[in-house]
């Protein structure tokens, strides 16, 4: 078998042996059904809504907890071994550099993207089950299209965390850059652009240059995704407000978070060429 | 191609700091050899040269007839057993070797026979997090021989290991000789490792100290054997005083034994006259030990210090 394959079936049935995997399917469904059910509290109803303000608010809760999942699940994945000494006698195998950390990626995102399908997709299966009105096939397309967005923007994040703990010397720093990171791409960025968009009163250029912006955090390509096939009036009035003049491509939004997911990946592989062990 | 390893002139550099220079040496292949040198002698890097895990700063360097700088496949024909090896914890030892089997393409029958082989068949299904020191050593020696690699090195390999199974680690390496294989073996304890190596390669401060077999070392050193007598009762006083006439400086021991010096040339003269003396009740010959000739090389008082601890 390919060394690639073997590592990532390694790193796959670790994350099954150690319990993430299980433990964040039980964690999307309970957010999804909770949501479902419970996401319409504040306006004085409890009990399941419609599928699109469900998965509207899965968005927005998705783009804060799987970015954090992806770097917890990943971090420590090749500082850890150097921590533990194991790094170089994986590396004194016949398997190149790059083929171990591809292993890694991939066999860390295939666990994420099977927690996130079992998990989300019991949680539909659940809400069909319970609510007929919600028996229709656009549900399916449209948490088709959240589980495959929300795997890439794990990728993404999956992708980062290797790049963290190829460059770092121990595991705590490791886990400090993985929370610098979350907290930069989840909460500053955006907060950033706000502050932009106040302190500049959107003058032309600014609104101009303001969709694109957006495009630059994968976090935001992931709710644009989602957000712009759910249309408006589903709960996303801010971030639908903001963009309503500029028309994204539904490909090129794909397309863009698939190349979020490659890029920190990619760097990944560059820097362990590079490093001395 | 009947080396193992050559070295020419093979230097490594991180920055300002050499870590090995200009070292220039073969490792022949059927034999094990010491690879020794106090911390911080450039034994890891070589190690990691060897490996391809490194890329030498100058110099030449053929493992098993080519350059190993990120040569993977070359990987396949060696074995390795870090130092201090620690493995994935919550993996049983079986699963551990099945996962190094495939990613050394290695037949995956050889998992059972090497767990055997090492003594840890019945252990085979815990978890490595439940192994003592020893047996995960005997672990790490398993994976080495994954794939019945040409050259196998071992990194410090008994620390850690009691007695017997410091013996067992030892027939292997015995067993990898007779099979034809090269073994590369460093170590601190050169007590330990002595009987069981072909020759060595000393290294200090990144330098090539001394390289060949201990027998040609030890006539090129010329070192001095060390007799101990035990004379007849009273007559010990006596026999140092003769002793010293002939030339022999005698040193009394506190187990009431004397101590004397030969030199390799008179030594077997010596011995006639010592055996056929009366006031001598028994005889215990010591040829220079491994660690003296790396006292006598210099190679470094801290690692001597260690191999006699």
């Amino acid at each position: 078998m390919n060394p690639i394959l073997t590592v990532a079936a390694k790193e796959f049935r670790d994350d099954f042996r150690n319990r993430w995997t299980v433990a964040l399917t039980i964690l999307f469904a309970l957010l999804a059904l909770g949501i479902a059910w419970f996401g319409s509290a504040a306006a004085g109803r409890v009990g399941f809504t419609s599928f699109d303000a469900t998965l509207a608010s899965l968005t927005t809760l998705g783009a804060f907890v799987i970015p954090l999942i992806g770097l917890l699940i990943a971090y420590d994945t090749i500082v850890g071994e150097r921590d533990d000494g194991t790094l170089l006698l994986m590396l004194s195998y016949p398997l190149a550099r790059g083929q171990l950390v591809a292993g890694k990626f991939l066999g860390h995102c295939g666990a994420l993207a099977v927690a996130t399908l079992a998990g989300f997709g019991l949680a539909v299966a659940i809400m069909q089950w319970l609510q007929p009105p919600a028996q229709m096939a656009q549900a399916w397309l449209q948490i088709g299209r959240f589980i495959v967005s929300a795997s890439l923007l794990g990728a993404c994040f999956v992708g980062l965390a290797c790049l963290i703990s190829v460059q770092t010397a121990d595991k705590s720093r490791a886990a400090g850059l993985a929370l610098i990171g979350w907290l930069a791409s989840v909460v500053l960025f955006d907060l950033a652009l706000l502050a932009l968009l106040v302190v500049s009163g959107g003058n032309p250029l600014e609104r101009a240059v303001y969709p694109y912006l957006l495009l630059l955090n994968p976090v935001d390509v992931f709710r644009l995704v989602n957000l712009t096939a759910l249309g408006d009036g589903a709960g996303n009035d801010l971030l639908t407000g903001m963009t309503a003049h500029h028309a994204y491509s539904p490909v090129l939004l794909g397309l863009l978070l698939l190349g979020w997911a490659v890029v920190p990946f990619a760097w990944a592989l560059l820097a362990f060429r590079r490093k001395e062990v | 191609m009947n080396h193992a390893i050559e070295l020419d002139a093979l230097a490594k550099r991180y920055g300002a700091l050499a870590a090995l220079d200009g070292v220039t040496a073969c490792v022949p292949r059927g034999q094990v050899i010491g690879l020794l040198g106090h911390n911080g002698a450039g034994k890891s890097t070589l190690i990691k040269l060897i490996l391809g895990l490194i890329a030498p700063s100058g110099g030449r360097l053929e493992v098993l007839g080519q350059s190993p700088w990120r040569a993977h496949a070359l990987r396949r024909r060696i074995g390795y057993l870090p130092e201090s090896a620690t493995f994935y914890a919550s993996l049983s030892g079986r699963e551990l070797l099945d996962y190094l089997a495939r990613l050394k393409q290695a037949p995956r029958g050889q998992v059972s026979t090497l767990l055997e082989r090492v003594g840890l068949a019945h252990a085979a299904d815990r978890r490595v997090g439940t192994y003592s020191k020893g047996m995960r050593q005997r672990l790490g020696l398993a994976q080495a021989l994954l794939g019945s690699p040409e050259l196998v090195l071992l990194d410090e390999p008994t620390t850690g290991l009691d007695p017997q199974a410091t013996r067992e680690l030892y027939r292997i390496v015995g067993e990898l000789r007779a099979d034809g294989r090269c073994v590369l073996v460093s170590s601190h304890l050169l007590a330990e490792l002595e009987p069981h190596i072909d020759g060595t390669l000393i290294l200090r401060q990144g330098r090539l100290l001394a390289a060949g077999s201990l027998h040609a070392l030890g006539e090129a050193a010329a070192l001095p054997a060390q007799v101990l007598l035990r004379p007849r009762d009273q007559a010990g006083l006596e026999l140092i005083v003769r002793l010293e006439s002939g030339g022999l400086s005698a040193r009394p021991r506190p187990d009431g034994r004397l101590e004397l010096q030969v030199p390799r040339a008179s030594k077997l003269h010596t011995l006639r006259e010592l055996l056929a003396d009366p006031a001598i009740v028994d005889l215990d010959v010591r040829e220079p030990t491994l660690a003296q000739l790396y006292d006598w090389l210099g190679a470094g008082p801290q690692a001597t210090a260690e191999a006699r601890a």
